[in-house]
């Protein structure tokens, strides 16, 4: 599977395809259905410097094509995910990517210090798009002064690679990605969901005990797509995609529009095996379609001469 | 272990309004070794709709490989279930959750088996592997009308079985609790699936000194990794503690979690 080898800033991936944030645990679950060594890497659930149990329930609605959650960051915190959550995950051969949440600036520095530190941790995911959380998350990822602020607070603090995840809840998504580059992030990862709501007919309230919640799943597809399209043009940051991704049809929209890399999320609820069985479907269609590597997809819809756009050596 | 199975549909048929019994044939059924447990459906292969159903598992028959569930025909996705006719396959993951433990009724005991509207299917393989084991059981059913009501012949034929429906237009006019009191029912243990309304209903019954409920929560991955069912326990009503209904129930005792 060497056409599926990628090297982004901290990471060496035998594959492009990992589960997505907040999709997957720590990863326990899944453990006990295949071998966590077959990803490319796994992004972890959202680490606070505290605990936090979250919102209330229900916390999911189902839309057209798509899901609505309202999690709102619940984890062990940081202490449990450093002591117990990581190592554990450590004893597979797959690179961890660890995303850090927080409601100030000081507590992102805070989870980003200690957690880097981990000797298991391979990059950090700056979580500045969380639309379920009160205070911070999705607030730091709408304005862009306080986006690159905050990149450069925790690239200061972190030992290793940072990427910053964007929320598409903008209007501007490229002067989002600029600014956190400006504040010397390693790369974007994106989206992150859309803010929506769902009204149940019976009661006439929201679904949601939250009201709104994040959109996932391949309804938001097209708002991912357009976005790393753009954004891939004006940064050199290089991108892993995520957004509604359950095939290899989709994977492939990604790569063409600027991805490096790929995230699959809500996939994993409706097939718990999607991911190993995409890294197979993958490598099948590259062989078939005479494809050296998967790089050489990057950026094809804008780059002509469908050269590789990003190297990291 | 949790498997992922089409399995292929032996039987479906309406038993009451909107009530299908669907029964389902693979290897999956082998890992079905608890009443209680509940299997997560996707009803078709599109994305539309895009979540999995969990759908608990109503009696197991594993000498033929086939199991059988109870359910409403509510929403999208088990209107499309329903038109599931014999020969189709059906997407299964499962089992999941943990069921209700038998063992905790001792041979000789009476249990009380209290259900309400869809939350009645469970309690059917739990009241057969109660009977097998030698626990006597008494079985409360309530459903919002007679109409709706099922299984009360089955029930019947495992023992005492009384129904109680909002309208009364089977059994005892009222709630569950009501036809507890009207009979003066008494047993050693309680187990009981159905709306969170009921279980804290029977919760402040105290009726025997232990005691096991199923809830239900809406979910996303049905297997513990995204924390959408999550709920509170009662020890740390407002703090960080918490149970997932998915993973460490649907089956807790008593006393466990915040209803
Ligand atoms: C552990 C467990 C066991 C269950 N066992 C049974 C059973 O044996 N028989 C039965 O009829 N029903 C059972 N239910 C309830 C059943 O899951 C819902 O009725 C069903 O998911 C509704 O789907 P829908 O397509 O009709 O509705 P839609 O409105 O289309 O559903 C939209 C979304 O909301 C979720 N949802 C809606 N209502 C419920 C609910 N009450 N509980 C959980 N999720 C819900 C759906 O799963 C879906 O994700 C059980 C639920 C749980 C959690
Ligand atoms: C239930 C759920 C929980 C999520 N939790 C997190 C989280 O903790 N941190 C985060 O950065 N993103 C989180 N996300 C967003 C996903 O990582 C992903 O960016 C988004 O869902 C889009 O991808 P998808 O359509 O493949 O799901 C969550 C998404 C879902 C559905
Ligand atoms: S449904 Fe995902 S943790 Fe329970």
């Amino acid at each position: 599977m060497s056409r599926l080898q990628t090297k982004l800033p901290g990471l060496t991936l035998k594959n492009p395809i990992m589960p997505a944030s907040g999709c997957f645990g720590f990863g326990r679950e899944f453990s006990g259905l295949y071998d966590l060594s077959v990803l490319g890497a796994i992004m972890i659930k959202a680490t606070t410097e505290e605990p936090r149990f979250g919102n209330p329930t229900p916390r999911v609605a189902e839309t057209p094509g798509g899901m609505l959650n309202a999690i709102g960051l619940q984890n062990p915190g940081l202490e449990k995910v450093v002591g117990n959550e990581i190592p554990w995950l450590s004893q597979f051969d797959v690179p961890i990517i660890a995303n850090v949440a927080g409601s100030q600036v000081e507590d992102y520095v805070e989870v980003a210090r200690t957690i880097s530190k981990s000797e298991y941790v391979q990059a950090l995911e700056l979580n500045i798009s969380c639309p379920n959380v009160k205070t911070g998350g999705i607030a730091f990822g709408t304005v862009p002064e306080t986006a690159k602020h905050l990149t450069k607070k925790v690239k200061e603090v972190s030992d290793v690679p940072v990427y910053v995840k964007l929320s598409p809840n903008v209007s501007n998504i490229v002067e989002m990605a600029k600014a956190v580059e400006d504040g010397g992030a390693d790369g974007l990862t994106m989206i992150n969901t859309l803010l929506g709501m769902r009204i149940d007919l019976k009661t006439g309230k929201p679904i949601l005990a939250n009201r709104t919640g994040g959109l996932s799943g391949p309804a938001i597809k097209p708002v991912a797509i357009r976005m790393i399209y753009e954004v891939s043009q004006q940064t050199t940051l290089p991108i892993i995609g995520m957004g509604g991704i359950s095939t290899v049809e989709d994977i492939l929209e990604f790569y063409m529009a600027g991805a490096s890399a790929v995230a699959v999320g809500t996939a994993n609820f409706a097939n718990p095996f999607i991911c190993p069985e995409l890294i197979e479907e993958l490598d099948a269609y590259l062989i078939e379609h005479n494809i050296d590597h998967i790089s050489d997809l990057t950026g094809r819809s804008w780059n002509k001469d469908g050269k590789r756009t990003y190297h990291c050596s | 272990m949790i498997k992922k199975e089409w399995m292929t549909v032996l039987s479906q048929k309406s038993i009451a309004k909107n009530i299908y019994e669907l029964t389902l044939e693979g290897e999956l059924v082998q890992e079905m070794n608890e009443p209680g447990r509940f299997v997560h459906l996707k009803v078709n292969g599109q994305m539309m709709p895009l979540l999995r159903r969990p759908i608990s598992i109503a009696s197991i028959d594993q000498a033929n490989s086939r199991f059988t569930m109870i359910y409403r025909a509510e929403g999208e996705g088990t209107k499309l279930l329903a038109e599931k006719k014999a020969g189709d396959t059906v997407d299964v993951l499962g089992p999941l959750g943990n069921g209700f433990p038998i063992e905790e009724a001792q041979p000789g005991e009476t249990a009380i088996l209290v259900g309400g509207g869809i939350g009645v299917p469970p309690l059917y393989e739990l009241s057969k592997r109660l009977n097998e084991r030698g626990v006597k059981t008494i079985h409360v059913l309530g459903f919002q009308s007679a109409n709706v009501a099922f299984y009360m012949e089955k029930f019947s034929e495992l023992g005492e079985t009384y129904a109680a429906t909002v309208d009364g237009t089977l059994g005892t006019k009222g709630f569950v609790t009501d036809a507890i009191h009207q009979y003066n029912l008494q047993a050693d243990i309680l187990y009981s699936c159905g709306p969170v309304s009921m279980l804290k209903a029977l919760e402040g019954l105290h009726l025997t000194k232990k005691g096991f409920i199923s809830l239900e929560e809406r979910m996303g991955c049905g297997i513990g990794a995204c924390f959408a069912c999550v709920c509170h326990t009662q020890n740390d009503p407002t703090g960080t503690e918490y149970r997932k209904v998915c993973s460490d129930g649907p089956v807790f005792p008593i006393g466990e979690v915040a209803l």
